[in-house]
């Protein structure tokens, strides 16, 4: 049904005119020119569209846009707004990506660990990152950087 | 799809478009051709590609100094994820003595960069680095020279530090090259200026913080579907269900009524909207049918299929008399490994947006080689390749995979067709149905043992796979190798039911396998631990010094596989570079999953421009690695590729990951090779000669599935 979505989205009111069935994924990409959200898959295989979601991190390819209305969401342009993120500091710092296109959901995954998990075990990252997929072969890296980066203060842009 | 040759630049490689955005402010110089070697045409070329252009000889193709002293790279390489972008400002940051901070780099973009055939084959730094090298050295020598005359000092008095000029012996005296420059257009060329000796370096040979990052971290990072522009539609093609379905007929008229455009040209049927998802749903109403192809192969039968479909054996590598090899064997092993088609499966599926304006075409694609990418699109469109600028932003993955670019093509047609900016992205699915996979293949290999325990004989067969480092490096007295078939084209229609192509160190991963499952198995039958086994038949200094490195580090333990610890070793060579890999695994006997718990991985790829960077390749040679090991392959049926996403092609995931100890031989003597490819090769090898040790059998098949491995299991 087309009807008029609002959101707070990276902190700001937003509100689209859609078909409230659509995917949250390619409204923030298409309709709001939010091109750091990353299609991958398509079915929330691979987790590169992750975005947070009320402080939780979902798949926005598979999450129609009528589930946010009256929520919080952040994309990767929302995190560290004024400067970066401890997360996305502790990437650039460890290089923990290659090509990048897993990196914003690799990111946004990481921050709703660490709202959840201050001081994950690397275990528990592991288990949490899981199905985020990278081809490229940074996990080690990303794993060294989500544990670096725990403790930091988590506080992003809601 | 055949290579095409781009002949279509001008005097010095510079095109129309090339001189015009130079003739702006900066340094304009000139320069001879002595430093990039006397054949700069081969040096980028695969043997058989026909000849093409080489690297420009203007240095002002590689580089440009703006007013306030700033640095910009100019590249036809593309960044990929490998580390190019970093590489690349390290190099020229060196050779300018100018801080790598005021380095910007400029990669891709036919209009603005040099000529390269593309960006595979670990030829960044092996090819396009000497050019670069030389073109900064050869500007430094020249701004020296006009330091000189504005100090009034001699050049070779000066000193250089961050893109300043000093003169030692009048303090307070400098000049930056900034102020040198001053925006004017000067024309200089100095003979025979050879670049910083190694011994000199400072900023190569070190790591370097990516430039890349703060784009990829934060979401700024442009990759070739993040392209928006006003009136983008957005497009859906018809896609047959299998390779070799003919399109019978099609009924549109539903995704009309639902508000999409829908474009016919020929066999293209295309389905546009503005919003991506739309698009698809419209898609979705599309009714097609297709005649599909007769019943062929599947991923089970492939193997006899190219036993049959194989072109003749070709020569790979012979010494020694044969029929002296078998009699010097008292024993013979003989055995065939398969492996099956594997995928690319970059995390950015092929990507495109095209605007065309006034005749003129800006194409953004996804591509390891925009400049055989900017011939096509001329060819498709009609149009000159002057008239088509190709810029790659960043690319999602590569690996091999994305050297053709047919989704820019299509978005190019369909431009032209509806006269507005198109984008195709293609799904997952479409990812894989055209990919060219890396080709199946059979590898048989027989050989002998004297008495003694002494490598006779090597008599071995390669299908499907290529030819490359089939050859043995081992010291064999008697050996023969012959080739049928590649990953190159060229192959029987028919042989493989879909495309084949590169896919990260092609070739060599299939041919390693094979002789380094067999060294184990040698090894085994002459009673002798595998790492001895493969040190008494190696001369090679290089390759022994990895292996005992690698093993060093390990902890490596002699003793008689299958010793049930878990632990394999495997070496191999990828164009000069040298690899040896330890691994321990843990092997479930009940399920037959495998969990590869450490990984250490010896590379000797020559000199190391950024030792960070390398070690980011490496792990992502040991994490792909993984994939084609234990779970990677391509189901298909009579032409319809089945897997269609993540959940049936399984990728490594974090819980995959050993614990991953590297060691960079340091090697600056020989020239840099490359670290992207060569820790791959040894992977299926290593991780079977470790489930060998672990559980005493012997998978001769890649992927190595739980299925395989209890298979294996129950016939031991
Ligand atoms: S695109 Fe959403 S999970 Fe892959
Ligand atoms: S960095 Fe390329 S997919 Fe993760």
């Amino acid at each position: 049904m087309e009807r008029t979505i609002s959101f707070t989205l990276n902190g700001k009111p937003a509100s689209v005119r859609v078909d409230d069935e659509r995917m949250l994924l390619w409204v923030l990409r298409s309709d709001l020119g939010l091109t750091g959200t990353k299609f991958g898959c398509g079915e929330a295989l691979c987790g590169a569209c992750t975005v947070i979601v009320n402080q939780q991190a979902v798949r926005s390819c598979s999450t129609p846009v009528k589930d946010v209305a009256g929520k919080h969401v952040m994309t990767i342009e929302g995190l560290g707004q004024n400067g970066l993120h401890a997360i996305q500091a502790a990437f650039v710092k460890h290089h923990a990506f290659q090509c990048g296109y897993c990196t914003p959901g690799m990111i946004l995954s990481a921050y709703a660990l660490l709202l959840k998990t201050p001081k994950p075990t690397a275990d528990q990252i592991t288990r949490h990152m899981e199905d985020n997929l990278c081809r490229c072969g940074a996990q080690v890296r990303i794993v060294d950087a989500i544990r670096d980066a725990s403790g930091a203060p988590q506080g992003g842009v809601e | 799809m055949k290579p095409v040759d781009c002949l279509e630049n001008g005097v010095q490689g510079l095109t129309r478009r090339e001189l015009l955005t130079w003739a702006g402010p900066g340094l304009f110089l000139l320069f001879g051709a002595d430093w990039f070697g006397n054949d700069p045409l081969s040096a980028q070329e695969p043997a058989r590609l026909p000849a093409r252009q080489g690297y420009p000889t203007d240095i002002n193709a590689y580089l440009k100094i703006g007013p306030d002293g700033r640095v910009t790279c100019f590249s036809g390489k593309v960044e990929l994820g490998q580390g190019c972008m970093t590489v690349l400002a390290q190099i020229l940051a060196e050779e300018l003595d100018v801080a790598y901070a005021s380095v910007d780099v400029v990669l891709g973009d036919t209009d603005l960069c040099p000529y390269d055939m593309g960006t595979f084959g670990s030829m960044n730094v092996r090819n396009f680095g000497p050019a670069l090298r030389g073109a900064g050295a050869q500007a430094k020598a020249i701004l020296l020279q006009m330091a000189a005359e504005q100090l009034q000092a001699p050049a070779d008095r000066l000193q250089v530090k961050g893109g300043v000029v000093t003169d030692p012996s009048t303090p307070g005296k400098s000049v930056t090259y900034g102020q040198l420059v001053q925006g004017k257009r000067i024309e200089r060329h100095i003979e025979g200026v050879a670049p910083k000796p190694v011994t000199a370096y400072t900023i190569v040979g070190k790591p370097a913080p990516r430039k890349d990052a703060i784009d990829k971290v934060t979401g700024k990072a442009h990759y070739a579907g993040d392209v928006l522009l006003p009136g983008l539609l957005h497009a859906r093609l018809v896609r047959p269900p299998a390779h070799g379905a003919k399109l019978k007929d099609v009924d549109t008229t539903a995704a009309e009524k639902a508000g999409a455009r829908v474009v016919r040209e020929g066999d293209m049927v295309a389905v546009l909207h503005e919003r991506p998802d739309l698009a698809d749903r419209a898609f979705g109403l599309v009714k097609a049918q297709f005649e599909l192809p007769q019943p062929t192969v599947d991923d089970k039968t492939i193997f006899g299929h190219l036993l049959k479909t194989a072109p003749p054996f070709q020569n790979a590598g012979a010494s020694g008399d044969m029929a002296e090899g078998e009699k010097a064997s008292s024993a013979i092993v003989e055995e065939t490994y398969l492996n099956s088609y594997v995928a690319h499966a970059p995390m950015e599926t092929h990507s495109a947006t095209v605007s065309i304006e006034n005749g003129e075409a800006t194409v953004w694609a996804g591509t390891q080689a925009p400049f055989s990418l900017r011939q096509q699109i001329a060819q498709a469109l009609g149009f000159t390749p002057q008239s088509v600028r190709v810029i790659t932003s960043y690319v999602g993955g590569g690996f091999g995979g994305k050297s053709s670019a047919q989704q820019a093509v299509e978005a190019a047609r369909l431009a032209k067709a509806t006269g507005k900016p198109v984008q195709v992205v293609w799904n997952r699915a479409e990812e894989f149905f055209y990919d060219s996979f890396r080709p199946a293949a059979v590898v048989k290999i027989r050989a002998g043992l004297t008495p003694a325990g002494k490598l006779a004989l090597w008599d071995s067969q390669v299908v499907g796979a290529g030819e490359r480092e089939a050859k043995p490096y081992y010291d064999i007295p008697t050996q023969r190798t012959v080739s049928a078939g590649g990953w190159q084209g060229g192959n029987p229609a028919g042989m493989h039911p879909f495309a084949v192509g590169a896919w990260r160190a092609p070739s060599v991963n299939t041919n390693t396998f094979a002789r380094e499952s067999h060294m184990d198995i040698l090894a085994a039958k002459a009673g002798v631990d595998p790492l001895e086994f493969r040190l008494n038949h190696l001369s090679d200094a290089r390759m022994r010094r990895v292996l005992e490195a690698a093993a060093k580090q390990f902890g490596w333990k002699s003793a008689k596989a299958p010793s049930g610890r878990g632990v394999g070793i495997a070496c191999g060579v990828y164009s000069n570079a040298c690899v040896a890999t330890v691994a321990e695994v843990a092997v479930n006997r009940v399920t037959g999953h495998v969990q590869v718990k450490r990984v250490v991985s010896a590379v000797d790829v020559g000199m190391v421009v950024n030792p960070d960077g390398a070690r980011q390749q490496v792990e992502g040679s040991i994490s792909m690695g993984l994939g084609y090991a234990l779970t990677e392959e391509v189901h298909f049926k009579d032409g319809e590729v089945l897997d269609r996403n993540f959940d049936s092609y399984q990728i490594p995931r974090f819980s995959w990951m050993p614990k991953i100890e590297i060691i960079l031989i340091d090697n600056p003597a020989t020239p840099a090779l490359g670290a992207g490819e060569p820790p791959i090769i040894t992977m299926g090898a290593v991780i079977a000669n470790a489930i060998h040790d672990a559980a005493g059998a012997r998978v001769l098949q890649l992927p190595m599935t739980p299925a395989r491995i209890l298979e294996v299991l129950r016939k031991a």
